[in-house]
């Protein structure tokens, strides 16, 4: 393909360049066809995946699986107590966490310079959402449940998914601070207000939508996380309520892999397996769907 | 929109806002601010903190090179032996695996979305491909177990389902999602001159996009790999439910393996606590760390490289 053929008659010359530039447009051809390819095996088992779970946990889904707690040794019954327990992990991790972020992404964007600190801070932001899951898991385990005396409650599983969240949200709450214009900001100080008024006022409304999609994506990965969750926050089964933070709760992602690997009877138990990974995909899915038509309606508005 | 009138002070210095008589409100907002973002910084060092404080006391009884080159895990045989070299392979095994099938499927994915697709196929593809990053690893994990096991016993003949290629190819659908994302960054971030230039010099498509805009974006597409490959050691839950879990050594990729994440999920919940295999597995989870934080710095080195030449 490379290099210059020299042909002495004019006419070969013609012949050459042609079947060199079919050849040419051969090669692209097989290789944009491969690249469509790589694009379609990747969304191609999205729907697999998506689509197995939907077409086996859809026959057993019925308000009574929804709404009721697991009963005979979680072979019969419904998953209720799971939904409210992944409910309260993720929605609490995110009262911890989003507050925190948005705090550390105002810090890092609006104020900080270029100092060592800022530095340090950037670096561990970017380290700390590279962290294992399951070193999380070890942390919140040797840190929430055990040092601070937690015990293995709600409480240790919502501040350990949120040290696992943090990182997502001061980045894309960061993100959302660079995209309001600096006009905003200067309009605002030569109006005489004051830095923090500014940030309060005008950056923050600004940056709400754009953060407030981080904050849904946090949510979905804090409500599909399980191996955070299964030392400081789990049990397999709760006959209890739950009536503290101090208590443990039952979550739907730990359900499923009890349900899968160590339940009581597994082939049994099969199709509450699929109900259950149907409910949490939908959960999780639904919410990503959301924060990313949340995203192309505030790029529609930035193009006009 | 409603602005409160300042005090009068008019400060000359460009750029900066004015001095106002609550100036010190403002520095007090300004440490505190700092001291959330600090937050982040004392999470990394807590981790490291507390993971060297469970996981050190393992070398008091166990030599550092029984612990990395022993060839035998009984955790919890008498005397228990803790060689973790087998679970060190299983996890490189299954890493360079799902490797190997992600960064070449999310890499082309990523060249498909920023080079060749019309621009409304592009916006209904994009989603998709984020929400495959979506997908909770326990709802992969129950699909390798129940549809890729059966299928390899059954059609290739593996001794059992759960095992190094069944994990391999979840980890790749777990990993292609960050690879092609960071990689369609990159490929953005080369300039459209590089691109026009090619074409008028007469340059195919293809041949602009494979000496001009892939070059261009190499290191870019480098942090991908790095990041992707992080995601793949430390991924727990689906090494957890279809490696296998067998501490041994692969030979072929039908052999059930135990990577380093799979072995502390399945067994802390049972080791005594603050016993010697609950030290070993802290010290299992410091090696985890040490590993992806490695990946992360090389990517993050090799971001700054390439700043650095783009200054």
């Amino acid at each position: 393909m490379s290099g210059t053929t020299l042909n002495s008659s004019g006419l070969n010359t013609f012949e050459a360049k042609h079947s060199r530039s079919g050849k040419r447009m051969l090669t692209e051809k097989v290789m944009f066809m491969l690249l469509r390819l790589a694009a379609v095996v990747n969304i191609a088992a999205l729907l697999i995946v998506v689509g197995f779970i939907f077409w086996n946990g859809l026959p057993a889904l019925s308000w009574e699986f929804l709404t009721e707690p697991p009963r005979k040794a979680m072979t019969a019954g419904g998953i209720w107590p799971c939904i409210v327990g992944t409910a309260l992990l993720a929605l609490g991790s995110l009262m911890v966490a989003f507050p925190l972020g948005v705090a550390s992404a105002v810090y890092l964007n609006e104020y900080a310079g270029r100092s060592p600190f800022t530095r340090y801070i950037r670096l561990a932001v970017n380290n700390l959402a590279g962290v294992p899951s399951i070193v999380f898991g070890l942390f919140g385990m040797s840190f929430f449940v055990i040092y601070c005396g937690l015990g293995i409650s709600l409480l240790s599983g919502v501040l350990t998914l949120a040290v696992l969240i943090l990182p997502m949200i001061i980045s894309t709450s960061e993100e959302a601070l660079r995209q309001v214009p600096r006009s905003y900001r200067e309009a605002s100080f030569a109006l005489g207000a004051a830095q923090s008024q500014t940030i309060a006022r005008v950056v923050l409304p600004a940056a709400l939508p754009g953060m407030l999609t981080g904050a849904i994506l946090s949510l979905a990965r804090a409500a599909g996380e399980t191996a955070v969750i299964m030392f400081t926050a789990v049990v397999y089964f709760s006959t209890s309520t739950l009536d503290s933070p101090l208590s443990p709760v039952m979550a739907l992602p730990n359900h499923i892999y009890v349900l899968a690997t160590s339940g009581t009877d597994i082939a049994k138990t099969l199709p509450m397996q699929y109900s259950a990974s149907l409910v949490l995909l939908f959960l999780v899915l639904g919410m990503n769907i959301v924060a990313i038509i949340v995203r192309d309606r505030l790029q529609k508005n930035r193009a006009r | 929109m409603q602005m409160q009138q300042a005090n009068g002070l008019i400060n000359k210095a460009k750029g900066r806002p004015p001095r106002t008589a609550g100036s010190l409100r403002e520095a007090i907002i300004r440490r505190l601010l700092g001291a959330a973002a600090a937050c982040s910084l004392l999470f990394l060092a807590l981790i490291v903190i507390f993971l060297c404080l469970e996981g050190l006391p393992a070398f008091q009884h166990l030599p550092i090179s029984e612990f990395f080159l022993g060839m035998d895990w009984y955790p919890t045989s008498e005397p228990a032996e803790f060689g973790i070299f087998p679970l060190i392979a299983g996890s490189a095994v299954v890493t360079l695996l799902a490797s190997a099938l992600a960064i070449p499927l999310g890499v082309m994915t990523a060249v498909w979305l920023t080079e060749i697709a019309p621009s409304s196929l592009r916006r209904i593809c994009k989603p998709f491909i984020e929400l495959l990053a979506a997908i909770p690893s326990v709802v992969i994990g129950l699909f390798g177990m129940v549809v890729i096991a059966p299928i390899l016993q059954n059609y290739f003949g593996a001794d059992t389902g759960l095992n190094l290629l069944n994990a391999g190819l979840m980890l790749a659908f777990m990993s292609v999602p960050t690879i092609c994302s960071v990689s369609e960054d990159s490929l953005y971030a080369v300039p459209p001159a590089l691109r026009e230039a090619s074409l008028a010099l007469g340059a195919t498509r293809w041949q602009t996009t494979w000496r001009v805009v892939l070059p261009a974006a190499f290191s870019g597409i480098g942090t991908a790999c790095m990041l992707g490959m992080s995601r793949s050691i430390g991924e727990t839950m689906v090494v957890l439910m279809v490696a296998g879990g067998a501490g041994i050594i692969p030979i072929s990729i039908f052999d059930p393996v135990r990577p380093m994440p799979a072995a502390i999920a399945a067994e802390i919940a049972e080791a005594p606590f603050q016993g010697e295999h609950y030290y070993v597995l802290f010290a299992i989870g410091i090696v985890l760390f040490a590993f992806t934080m490695l990946f992360n710095i090389i990517a993050q080195h090799i971001t700054e490289n390439n700043k650095r030449v783009a200054d």
